[in-house]
Formats: C-alpha cells, sequence, structure tokens
C-alpha cells in the first residue's frame, strides 16, 4: 500500500465534447425517436409505434432488470432467468382465469385488483422459486462460471419441463380484463390502454429501483458489495443475507415481467421465457453488465428500434438488435454503462 | 498403427474400451445387426451427432468456451448441401461443393464474432453467441425465397443413395441405396472424429488445455490466447458445417427445427456434459446414450406411466414427452458430481 498522494486538488475543466460522451447513452433514446419520426413521416402512426415501443421496452427492463442486478452484485448469469419469466406468466395466467368474473366486469377496480392480485402471486411464486434455485442450484457454484452457466442452462430445462408437467403441454390464450382493452385516441394515433401501463408500471419500478439503490442503506450496501464484496463483510454486514434477498428480487421481477408479457401477447407457452431470454440477453449486454440504468436504456432501444423497424422492413424486426448491439459494442466494448469491472 | 489412427489418445479404462468398441461395432454393422429403417435412421443420427458434440467440445471441453452459436454452424454446412443440391441439380459435385462451401461460410463466420467478442469474458461471449445464433435462424425462417423459410428444403441427392437404387441381397439383408448412404454417413463421420482426435491431440490441443486451466499464464508463456481461441472456434465451426452436410445428405431435407433450433444445442449441451467434457470419446459415449435414450426411452416411460396411472402427478411426470426432465436432472447432477462426465468417472475408476 502507498499512501496517499498529498497534492493539492486540482479542477479539470471538462470539454463539450467530455461531457457530449458522458451523457451519450441517455441521449441516444430521443435520437432514435426522432430518427423514428423522421423515417417514418406520418405522425399519428409515429406516436402509436412510440408508444407501443416504449410499453415493450418497459417489459423487457422489468424483466432485464432483476437478471442484471444478480449479475452485478453475485457475478452469476442466470440463464434459468428465462424459466422464471415463464412461470411467472402461468401463474399470474391461472390466477386471471380463476378470477374470471373479476375480469370480465366492467369494472376499472375490480379488473385492476384481478390485475394485481395475479401479479402479486406471480411475484410469490418466482421469488420463492428463486430462492430454492439459489440454494439448491446456484450456490455449489458461486465463482465458477463456466458451471454456472452450464447448471442453471439445466436448471432451465428441468423448469419448462415441470411447467409442461403442471399446467400441460398447451399454450394458454388469456383475454385481457375488459377495462384494459381497447384503446383511447390521442392527437389522432390509437394507442392501447394496456401499453400506457406497461409505460407506467414500467416508469414507476425504474424510478423506485433507482430511489432504492440511490438513497436508501441496503441500496448503499448492495452498491458497497458491488465494488467491493471483502470490504462490506469486514465492516460487519451479511452480504450472504443481501445477496439472497436481491436474487429474490430479482426473480420476482421476472415473473412480474412475464405476467405483463403474457397479458401483452395474450398467449403464453412454456418457451416464452426462452424467447424472451435472448431480447432479455441482448438489453443486458448493450446497457452494460450489472447497470440498471443501462439495462434501462438498452431495453427502451431495443423496443423501439424493433417497433420502428417492424413498420418500415417487418422482415429485419428481428435481427435489428443484434445490429443494434453490434453498433452499440463496437463503440463501447463494455457496454453503455457498465458497473462491473471486466474481470 | 491403431494407437497412431488414435492419436495416442487411448481409452484408459476396460469398461470404457468394450463401450466404445461395442458402439463402434454397432455402428459398422448397423444395417445387418439391427435391420429396419428406424433403428438406421437412429444409427444415422448417432453417428452426426457424434462428430457435431466432438466439435462442440472442442470449444467447451477442451478451450473452456461457451458458444450457444453451435447449430448456426450445423446449419450452415446443412444448408450448404441443400442449396448447392437445389440450384446445380443432383450429383456428387452439389454434394461437394455445398458441404466444402458450407464449411468455409462456417469458418469465416466464427472468424468474425471470434474476432469480435472472444476477448471479453466467458459470460459475455455465450450471451453474444445465443443472440447471433437466434438472428440467424429468423432471418433463416424470414427469407423464405432462399431457404424455403418455415418448411424448409427438400431437394434430390445421387440416385445411387437413395432408397429407390438396388444392388442385391448380402446375409438376407437387402442392399439398397440407403444403405450405401449410410456407409458414407458413418465413413464421414468417423474420419471426422479421428481428425478432432489428432486435433486435440496435438500440440495446439494442449496449448487450448494450457487456455483452458490458466487464459492469464497461457498468455504469459507467450501464447496469443486471443488467436488460439479464434482458430479453436474456426475448427470447431467448420466440423460442425461438415456433420451438418452429412445430416442433410442423410435426410434429404433441411428446415429451421431440425438444424437451428435452440432445442438441438441443449441437446448438445447435455450430450457433452452428460458424456464428459474435454475427452472427445465423451462424445461418442454422450451422443449414443443421448440419442438412443430420445428415441428408445420414451417408450419405457409410456410403459412406467400406464404402470403408475393410479398415483396422481406420477404418471405426469413419466409422460414420454417429459423424458428432456429427466435428462436435465441427469445433467445437473452430473455437473456437480461428475464434471468429468461418464468418461471421466470411468478412467478415475480403473
Amino acid at each position: 500500500m502507498t499512501a496517499a498522494p498529498d497534492h493539492t486538488p486540482t479542477f479539470a475543466e471538462t470539454t463539450l465534447a467530455e461531457r457530449i460522451g458522458k451523457a451519450a447513452p441517455v441521449l441516444l433514446v430521443p435520437v432514435l425517436v426522432v430518427l423514428g419520426f423522421i423515417a417514418i413521416g406520418a405522425p399519428s402512426s409515429w406516436l402509436t409505434l412510440t408508444v407501443s415501443g416504449l410499453a415493450m421496452g418497459m417489459m423487457i427492463f422489468i424483466m432485464a432488470s432483476g437478471l442484471t442486478l444478480v449479475f452485478g452484485l453475485m457475478d452469476v448469469i442466470n440463464f434459468g432467468h428465462g424459466a422464471f419469466i415463464s412461470v411467472g406468466a402461468f401463474v399470474g395466467v391461472s390466477v386471471l382465469l380463476a378470477l374470471g368474473t373479476w375480469t370480465g366486469a366492467p369494472s376499472l377496480l375490480l379488473n385492476v385488483a384481478a390485475v394485481l392480485l395475479a401479479v402479486i402471486a406471480a411475484m410469490i411464486v418466482t421469488g420463492a422459486l428463486g430462492w430454492g434455485f439459489e440454494r439448491v442450484i446456484v450456490r455449489p457454484v458461486y465463482g465458477a462460471h463456466l458451471k454456472q452457466i452450464l447448471v442453471t442452462v439445466g436448471g432451465l430445462i428441468v423448469i419448462e419441463q415441470l411447467i409442461h408437467v403442471i399446467w400441460g403441454p398447451d399454450e394458454i390464450f388469456i383475454n385481457r380484463p375488459v377495462m384494459l382493452k381497447g384503446a383511447v385516441t390521442f392527437a389522432g394515433a390509437a394507442v392501447e390502454k394496456y401499453r400506457l401501463l406497461a409505460v407506467v408500471i414500467g416508469l414507476a419500478l425504474f424510478v423506485a429501483m433507482r430511489m432504492v439503490l440511490r438513497r436508501t442503506k441496503i441500496g448503499l450496501i448492495v452498491r458497497a458489495g458491488v465494488e467491493n464484496g471483502e470490504m462490506v463483510q469486514a465492516l460487519g454486514y451479511r452480504l450472504r443475507l443481501v445477496f439472497i434477498g436481491v436474487f429474490i428480487a430479482g426473480s420476482a421481477l421476472a415473473g412480474l415481467g412475464g405476467v405483463m408479457w403474457g397479458l401483452y401477447q395474450e398467449v403464453i407457452t412454456a418457451g416464452m421465457g426462452e424467447e424472451m431470454m435472448i431480447l432479455v440477453f441482448i438489453v443486458v449486454i448493450i446497457g452494460g453488465l450489472g447497470s440498471v440504468e443501462g439495462a434501462f436504456i438498452g431495453a427502451l432501444l431495443v423496443g423501439l428500434l424493433q417497433n420502428y423497424v417492424a413498420f418500415l422492413e417487418p422482415k429485419l424486426a428481428l435481427v435489428s438488435n443484434i445490429a443494434l448491439m453490434t453498433a452499440i459494442l463496437l463503440w463501447r466494448p463494455q457496454g453503455m454503462m457498465p458497473v462491473v469491472k471486466a474481470k | 498403427m491403431l494407437v497412431n489412427l488414435l492419436s495416442g489418445d487411448k481409452p484408459r479404462s476396460t469398461v470404457l474400451t468394450v463401450l466404445l468398441l461395442v458402439i463402434l461395432v454397432g455402428l459398422a454393422l448397423a444395417p445387418f445387426l439391427f435391420p429396419g429403417v428406424r433403428s438406421l435412421e437412429t444409427a444415422a443420427r448417432i453417428c452426426i451427432f457424434i462428430v457435431l458434440v466432438a466439435s462442440y467440445d472442442l470449444l467447451l471441453g477442451y478451450a473452456g468456451i461457451v458458444s450457444f452459436a453451435h447449430t448456426m454452424f450445423f446449419g450452415l454446412g446443412a444448408y450448404g448441401v441443400a442449396l448447392a443440391s437445389t440450384h446445380m441439380g443432383r450429383g456428387y459435385d452439389a454434394l461437394i461443393a455445398g458441404a466444402g462451401l458450407g464449411a468455409v461460410a462456417a469458418a469465416a463466420l466464427a472468424l468474425l464474432i471470434g474476432l469480435f467478442s472472444l476477448r471479453v469474458r466467458a459470460i459475455f461471449f455465450a450471451m453474444i453467441t445465443l443472440a447471433v445464433a437466434s438472428a440467424v435462424a429468423v432471418l433463416v425462417s424470414q427469407f423464405s425465397g432462399l431457404t424455403g423459410g418455415e418448411d424448409g428444403l427438400n431437394y434430390k441427392i445421387p440416385r445411387e443413395l437413395t432408397p429407390a437404387f438396388r444392388l442385391g441381397e448380402v446375409m438376407g439383408v437387402r442392399i439398397n441405396g440407403k444403405v450405401l448412404n449410410y456407409y458414407l454417413i458413418f465413413a464421414g463421420s468417423l474420419a471426422l472424429f479421428l481428425l478432432m482426435l489428432r486435433i486435440v491431440n496435438s500440440p495446439f490441443g494442449r496449448v487450448l488445455q494450457a487456455i483452458r486451466e490458466n487464459d492469464f499464464r497461457a498468455e504469459a508463456i507467450g501464447y496469443k490466447v486471443v488467436w488460439y481461441r479464434t482458430l479453436a472456434t474456426c475448427i470447431s465451426a467448420a466440423t460442425a458445417a461438415l456433420a451438418g452436410s452429412l445430416f442433410a445428405i442423410w435426410l434429404r431435407y433441411v428446415g429451421p427445427d431440425t438444424t437451428l433450433s435452440f432445442e438441438i444445442m441443449l441437446d448438445i449441451l447435455l450430450m457433452v456434459v452428460i458424456g464428459g467434457m474435454g475427452t472427445m470419446y465423451g462424445a461418442v459415449i454422450g451422443a449414443t446414450i443421448f440419442v438412443l435414450a430420445q428415441n428408445y426411452l420414451q417408450t419405457l416411460m409410456g410403459s412406467a406411466s400406464e404402470a403408475t396411472s393410479a398415483l396422481p402427478l406420477v404418471p405426469h411426470l413419466l409422460d414420454p414427452d417429459r423424458w428432456l426432465m429427466w435428462l436435465g436432472i441427469l445433467f445437473i447432477l452430473s455437473v456437480y458430481f461428475f464434471p468429468t462426465g461418464i468418461v471421466g468417472r470411468l478412467r478415475a475408476g480403473r
């Protein structure tokens, strides 16, 4: 160890370019929205596409936030995250189907209550599943990346098959609650109500996560744990408990995302989590591993780009994400806002 | 001579030797030992998957690289043969050109992905390959004009390789083009497998193992780790493409579900880990067990499911369609308890 350097602090003037460089990831979303407007031309379809892109981005963010938190804190990449998404969707949809009288009634209060109950049930079940998953599957392989990938893929296979055992092999169709169906017309553009709801929930979650991570003590411990786990433990905090809490929270978020995505698509299959995983991974990679803000921006970019491209050139919609990922990685090989240092 | 053929990598276990010999003889004489269309189909699948799994093991077991893009290379080889046969007409030249171009394309794509992303951590590479592979699968099903989309491609191969071509009878077994085709697949797979064995037992293979154990030290000794990893990816991709070509020659059909899907990627992963990572013989054992299970375990589970139909939930767990779940559990257990798989276990317990 060397002594702290005793020089007087200097204030380096940051140039305009440097400041823009720092803020660049945040600016990407508005830039993309403007580019979309120029490419599409018609304001009404642009608005519809933007809202649905944002809604899709928010839902992907909900699923990705759990994954990136777990990765940032525990250095565990959980390929089983996709299975939690599916399980969440199946539990949530089962609850909604059981509450058919509530969802069928033309009362906003009952509808929202039903959705809320479904979400809570899904989050409890996936949270519990995550807890078990951490204990049984992940705990023996901390620190061994290769084994982590293999074992969590194994977990993905088993959970997906268990979904088949419990809910049967067929896909399940689900109608959204009455009051959440349909669209509102705004400035000549039809905007689906459910998408607005998804945007609101996603935004609320993002703000809440940011507040918890930045303003509370538990957030401080979590962030310090990412930076230097040993030091946090030396200070007397039981980091293991925090880890488990984060894993459970991350799994529960996957469940929430699963329910919302299931209601968005109005059909759920056991393989849906696997399909979503690819989008979620892309978002986590371009955001920078372990970064909630990065995942948020990445998810919005993916959602918006996919909707714009689907309108302009449908065949390229799913590949647009790969192009986006490639471009961002060429620009910043560690992702836009990496929290975890490359090891 | 024999040891030379095996590149000095002997099975090093009596049980393993016996198992390998049984598999070799079984596959070599499959048309005579197990007559019937279904068993020949199974034997051909085993041959092809041995090569595919061995090529994946070069990455996973020897170089310690987790890639989810292996089916993409497999598919490239298969589509190479399919497209060449469609556009050049039936003929051996089309098969050779298709397989060659497929392998070259696979190696080039692997080089691109490797140079681009092998510098980053293992986890990153796994995620990137997963994304790229899914994008390719989407592209293949979208551009239906070229690839036949979801329906895939049917094409003609030389008449000597089809059931319509009859040769006569040997030992009570009718020899037709399908049998000749099988022997083409068998010989091709054997040659490719021995080639893989040669590669992993060469100095190059040793460097890969050194990198797997400690890439930092390997770099310090003076090996350019990125180049070795990239080269391993390219070789593995080209071999996988050749396996895909064999598959396309055998099936006379290529579609996204049979060559590109994520399910096949999971199958390959299961075969490598259950058979044994870091040894080519693991690929033989893993692929054989898996394909046999896929084809015959289901029948067994079906009867078990019927026998327990009075119990709650149990028959669902034993449902023939749930065979993958049991293999998944076996997979997790083998990662924990026998990280070196069946082959490593047999070698250690000699």
